[in-house]
């Protein structure tokens, strides 16, 4: 078994697994932080998935998308959480 | 060499990342939730990143791959923390087993701020009153 067919078969469908179990909260989520931070950790394991495939195709230019995603993943729920503290404070 | 630590940082990124959704699923409270993401969900990542830069060994990726991790590692806590201050003011109870809230009766509920600090504030405002007058 060498490198290739390990991530191929063992490490990538974990990943796929995780996502999935990840989506279930965000789908039953009962108040709105649950569905926040389900996002949150859905987007920091498409960044693991970016980072195993740029081993599987050999194409370190998709490490670039990753820090973009790092970035709007910090951005989304920082700027939910200021909004929701601000309806709270209207309200 | 090489090989085996891609093996190894892999294996254990993916291990960390399943726990970490596991957790997000089976926890019994949002701040729990939170923890879970925040502690484990990093780690994972962090080496799932690792493995891609023993694989490719060129000094550009690795710099690349070095910018993602400190830009994961500063952001998590930040994001985690404000989330969880969020999700105290909406009203978001406590697993009913635990039993310690260190923050009942700190927070002013309708500013926001720590009573502590206006406590001060005050004081220092009757302070400057009086040596006005």
């Amino acid at each position: 078994m060498n490198i290739h067919d390990f991530l191929y078969y063992i490490i990538l469908p974990i990943l796929s697994v995780s996502s999935l179990l990840v989506f279930v909260r965000f789908f039953k989520g009962p108040s709105i932080i649950d569905r926040v931070v389900a996002l949150d950790l859905l987007i920091t394991i498409g960044i693991g998935i970016i980072a195993i495939y740029s081993i599987l195709s050999d194409t370190p230019t998709f490490l670039d998308i990753s820090l973009v995603l790092a970035l709007i993943a910090f951005l989304g729920s920082v700027a939910f959480a200021y909004y929701l503290e601000k309806r709270n404070k209207n309200e | 060499m090489n090989d085996i630590l891609i093996y190894i940082t892999s294996g254990l990124g993916a291990l960390f990342v399943l726990l970490a959704a596991i957790g997000t699923l089976r926890m019994p409270d949002q701040y729990l939730r939170i923890s879970v993401n925040t502690k484990a969900a990093t780690l994972g990542v962090g080496l799932l990143l690792t493995a891609s830069a023993l694989f490719f060994l060129d000094l550009s990726v690795t710099t690349r791959v070095i910018a993602v991790i400190i830009f994961i590692f500063i952001t998590a806590p930040v994001s985690a923390h404000l989330i969880g201050r969020t999700s105290y003011f909406i009203g978001n109870k406590l697993w009913e087993n635990s039993y310690i809230d260190d923050l009942k009766g700190k927070y002013n509920k309708s500013t926001h701020e720590l009573k502590g600090l206006n406590k001060r504030k005050n004081n220092e405002e009757e302070t400057e009153s009086k040596s006005e007058s």
